[in-house]
């Protein structure tokens, strides 16, 4: 038997404690706010809440957001004060000073250990104050982080109105929002000559909410191939919700967007395209593949398209090839990124994830199997729910070159010698499609090549060596 | 209910965290859902802490939900104990273990059979007090409890130090500038001849509170954090207390005086005056600076001030008392102290604020259009909208207002930075009225930092518009980089089509 042979040949999946560092998932509010422009997220629940997304969002809150705490007191919590006259004297309030097209509530903990009936009282005040109210329980009691985005979308899939409904002229004008910025500027006949350049194929939403250059580079990428995007979940605005109907397919393209995917599968009776994440030229690769092979679409140049990306990144990758990155956890872009940090030549000792959904990431699981197999490296293994002390010891242990972190463990391990980046960072970054993969290992090579600048300094470790710890 | 976006005191848990990760080897474990450990992310980062902070949550979840959280939290401390070995755990309830009303006492009593360490409950009440108030009593409830402890063994140090001695109540991870205000401190001490017998919670052990005992007197420089537990000291064995804050020329002297007084009574036979002369007139250059002429060209200037009691009364006594500046208003959002405040600067201000709503300040702020504002950081930013320049003397901070410099707010050298942010923030303010009046530093027009002085390029209207759209700070480089660009093409009119053709070609 050779050594090769005792590489573990599945993923291995475990599940350890759950005490990990993560953002609260209503921390959603703060990027959803500004990608659906006509919001207003109030957030129902304590002062713990608003002190997080205060300091969390940091300079934002200067910017009067579009979002605020219903902060319950001791009377809502006894019950003392009724929560639907409260919920009402607030919303008209926002409705007077903001105008939103759509109140979006988010539960909390405390709304829900004290069962306060949100999805109840929501119909009622939305007849009474003629303003749509959403309703998403995005706490910390089953969530993590980035799934808050998911428990929003899927409230909101429940507005996207069908085919039937949407048939009057103004109403399907705004809800071709996308395809209008697209054609911006050209004549008719221009557009019915361009319509012919897709394929016909049933209509296609994606849903997961990107920065809107984001949106214009993935929908562009798949026109390339002529397959059309009807309508992202979310648009840029509540009222151009796009038209989902039975029989339609559907696309998630990010990791964590489970609920929603099953919402759109189950309710909406759409067909769930299960694909690689376009994380990387290899999962855009990948991603823009299994779309086209669905929809019957012969996929076209694509792998020159993803080699020329590989060239151009040809610096970055001999920084990091053969150096070992460990995922603490803490907002599931993780199977997707270490995919493709294995594909840049990196090994991957251990990918903690907050939540797993085996079906939902299917694909990209296989993918990231895959990968390991081509690239020849040990498959990473799986912990779900991570216990990030235990991480830390298996982290001094495996004398990792770089830790994926939050903000919590990044100063200390630094401070150990032990190079980290900070794992929110790829939530905001720009990171999806073809185009942006370079940012991705901007991101990843930063903490190295700050080092080869201080390189001969010696001040590798900073802390005192004490007995324990 | 109550309609919020920015609040100026934490949650309970905060205060208590403050001061459980000030001690050493003290543990932290919060009662609490997943994300509520954003108190690790904030020490971390903020005082660039080089240690992991030493909290941890024993996770809320379904499943506690549905069959108590007993066992888990239990489990928790017992494990924590074994891996870290802590001389004492606090068990930190949140809002959502407030509502809950699980019995933690009755776990903390049952995890306590099984662990080296000591173990505590934390006794506040998220609903009742805030961030300020719970950090005092757990301050307050770990120095009673290893008091009585040391009673119990016998091993109570009680016997006053032969020589005049100190302790310094308050300082705390996380308190604004509390570092270098207690490097100061100590300074002072030694400069007077006291010694410093201990300083709690930073940086203290909780083997050393059975030490508190022996120092002649306690003082507590902050209104804030840590007057329950001088009280308390002063109860149980009689230990006077110094509840001046040295913040300022004439404060600092009152406190110094006081201290002389309490020794004295003590039998001790010191007298400071001499050394508060020398410091006053020759050590501090705050004195000589309100006799200078930069600062008869503050005099009568408006300003306002705002912060927590302990820095905004102090502020606002400097401001008027040692400055000549017309204080307008002076306001706290320590609202659940607000008859000390009031007492403190009434008759330094025209009107005293007690809000915690940062609309209302920023409303007053602006109503009353002072040169310059002496705040928190969110006033920092209403100041940024209207014009007005702002120092930042309080809590909320941001990362900035933990500067790596030498930075006290305390003591004589206290009085310099002190005299350095008021000068220069009014300077700023004079510097840009004028600025604008003579239409700027240069009547020539600066668009960017372009490579050659004249363009041959011409920017249509619409290239233009966009151009403006684009954030100052980047807004150079994208006229570099579209320019250049053009240049390569052979555009000789810039739209903003080709704005946007260049902005992709570059990615940036």
């Amino acid at each position: 038997m050779t050594l090769a042979e005792t590489k573990p040949q599945a993923l291995d999946f475990e599940c350890e404690t759950g005490n990990y560092h993560t953002f609260c998932p209503i921390s959603c509010v703060a990027w959803l706010y500004q990608k659906i422009e006509d919001s207003f997220f109030l957030v129902i629940g304590t002062k713990t809440c608003g002190y997080f997304l205060q300091n969390a969002m940091g300079v934002m809150i200067f910017a009067e957001p579009r979002y605020a705490m219903a902060e319950l007191e001791e009377g809502d919590i006894s019950a003392k004060l009724n929560d639907y006259e409260e919920l009402k004297r607030l919303c008209v309030q926002i409705k007077r000073d903001r105008n939103p097209s759509v109140i979006v509530w988010i539960g909390t903990c405390t709304t829900e250990i004290i069962k306060m009936d949100l999805e109840g009282l929501a119909p009622r005040l939305e007849a009474e104050i003629d303003i749509p109210i959403v309703v998403a329980r995005a706490n910390g009691l089953d969530y993590a982080f980035t799934q808050g985005e998911d428990t929003v979308l899927a409230a909101m899939a429940h507005r996207c109105p069908t085919a039937e409904k949407a048939t009057e002229p103004e109403e399907k004008k705004e809800r071709n929002a996308i395809s209008s910025l697209l054609n911006f500027g050209k004549q008719k006949e221009e557009v019915a000559a361009e319509e012919s350049t897709y394929h016909d194929h049933e209509p296609l939403v994606l849903f997961g909410s990107l920065p809107d250059p984001v949106v214009t580079q993935l929908t562009l990428e798949l026109k390339k191939q002529g397959v059309k995007v009807s309508g992202w979940l979310p648009a840029k605005r509540f009222t151009e919700l796009p038209v989902i109907s039975e029989g339609y397919y559907v696309n998630g393209i990010n990791p964590f967007l489970s609920r929603t995917a099953t919402t759109l599968m189950r309710r909406k009776k759409c067909k769930l395209i299960g694909s690689p994440f376009p994380i990387g030229p290899d999962g855009t690769r990948a991603w823009v593949e299994k779309i086209c092979s669905v929809l019957g679409v012969e996929p076209q140049g694509l792998e020159e398209r993803e080699a020329k990306i590989w060239a151009n990144m040809e610096d970055y990758l001999e920084i990091i090839r053969g150096k070992s990155v460990f995922f603490m956890g803490d907002n599931l872009l993780e199977v997707s990124l270490a995919r493709f940090l294995i594909r840049c030549g990196m090994t991957c000792p251990e990918i903690g994830i907050p939540y797993m959904d085996k079906r939902y990431q299917a694909a990209e699981l296989k993918l990231l199997e895959q990968t390991c197999h081509e690239m020849d490296v040990p498959l990473p293994r799986i912990v779900e729910k991570p216990d990030n002390y235990n991480q830390i010891q298996r982290i001094y242990k495996d004398n990792v070159d770089l830790v994926i972190t939050g903000m919590a463990h990044a100063n200390p391990l630094e401070a150990r010698g032990i190079n980290t980046k900070w794992s929110v960072e790829f939530t905001f970054a720009q990171m999806h499609g073809f185009g942006n993969a370079r940012d991705i290992l901007e991101l990843v090579t930063r903490p190295m090549r700050r080092n080869n600048s201080l390189k001969d300094l010696g001040w590798g470790k900073l802390v005192k060596e004490e007995a324990k710890v | 209910m109550k309609l919020a976006y920015w609040m100026y005191a934490g949650p309970a848990h905060i205060g208590t965290l403050r001061v459980a990760s000030s001690f050493k080897n003290v543990h932290g474990i919060m009662h609490a859902p997943l994300g509520d450990d954003y108190f690790n992310v904030m020490r971390s980062m903020l005082e660039r802490e080089r240690d992991f902070t030493p909290v941890t949550a024993s996770v809320v979840d379904r499943h506690v939900l549905a069959r108590g959280s007993q066992e888990k939290v239990v489990d928790n401390i017992t494990r924590k104990d074994a891996e870290e070995h802590p001389d004492l755990i606090v068990l930190t309830p949140t809002c959502t273990s407030s509502i809950l009303q699980e019995d933690l006492e009755n776990f903390v009593e049952r995890a306590s059979e099984s662990t080296e360490g000591d173990v505590l409950l934390a006794d506040v009440n998220h609903y009742r007090v805030n961030e300020l108030q719970a950090a005092d009593r757990t301050l307050d409830q770990i120095v009673q409890f290893y008091i009585e402890k040391g009673r119990k063994h016998g091993d109570l140090l009680e016997k006053r130090t032969e020589k005049p001695s100190v302790n310094i109540i308050g300082m705390s991870t996380l308190g604004f500038h509390n570092q270098h205000d207690c490097t100061e401190l100590k300074r002072l001490m030694t400069d007077l001849g006291i010694q410093v017998n201990e300083v709690i919670p930073e940086g203290a052990s909780v083997h050393n509170l059975k030490r508190l005992p022996q120092a002649w007197f306690n003082l507590v420089p902050y209104r804030e954090l840590g007057h329950m537990s001088a009280k308390y000291l002063e109860q149980e064995f009689g230990t006077p207390y110094v509840d001046i804050t040295p913040m300022g020329v004439v404060e600092t002297a009152r406190c110094i005086r006081r201290i002389q007084q309490i020794l004295n009574e003590q039998g001790a036979d010191v007298n400071y005056e001499a050394f508060i002369e020398e410091q006053t007139l020759h050590v501090s250059q705050a004195a000589w600076f309100s006799r200078s002429i930069d600062c008869q060209n503050l005099t009568g200037k408006k300003a306002v001030v705002y912060g927590d009691n302990t820095h905004a009364a102090a502020m606002t006594k400097i401001l008027a008392r040692e400055m000549g500046i017309h204080v307008v208003w002076a306001g706290t959002y320590c609202k659940y102290d607000q008859d000390w405040f009031r007492q403190e600067v009434s008759e330094y201000c025209d009107e005293v604020i007690i809000n915690e709503d940062h609309g209302a300040i920023g409303d007053a702020i602006a109503k009353v259009e002072p040169s310059a504002i002496f705040g928190t950081q969110m006033e920092r930013h209403v100041g940024k909208r209207l014009n007005i320049p702002c120092g930042v003397i309080a809590a909320p901070i941001h990362i900035q207002d933990f500067p790596i410099g030498y930075k006290p707010f305390l003591g004589y050298e206290g009085t310099n930075q002190l005299a350095d942010l008021v000068y220069n923030s009014f300077t700023l303010g004079m510097e840009d009225h004028l600025l604008e009046i003579f239409g700027g530093h240069d009547t020539k027009e600066v668009i960017t930092k372009s490579m050659t002085a004249d363009s041959d390029l011409a920017w249509a209207n619409d290239g233009l518009s966009e151009l403006n759209k684009i954030p100052g700070f980047v807004r150079g480089k994208v006229k570099r980089n579209t320019e250049k660009f053009a240049r390569e093409r052979g555009f000789v009119e810039i739209t903003a089509e080709i704005l946007y053709a260049a902005k992709e070609s570059v990615g940036a």
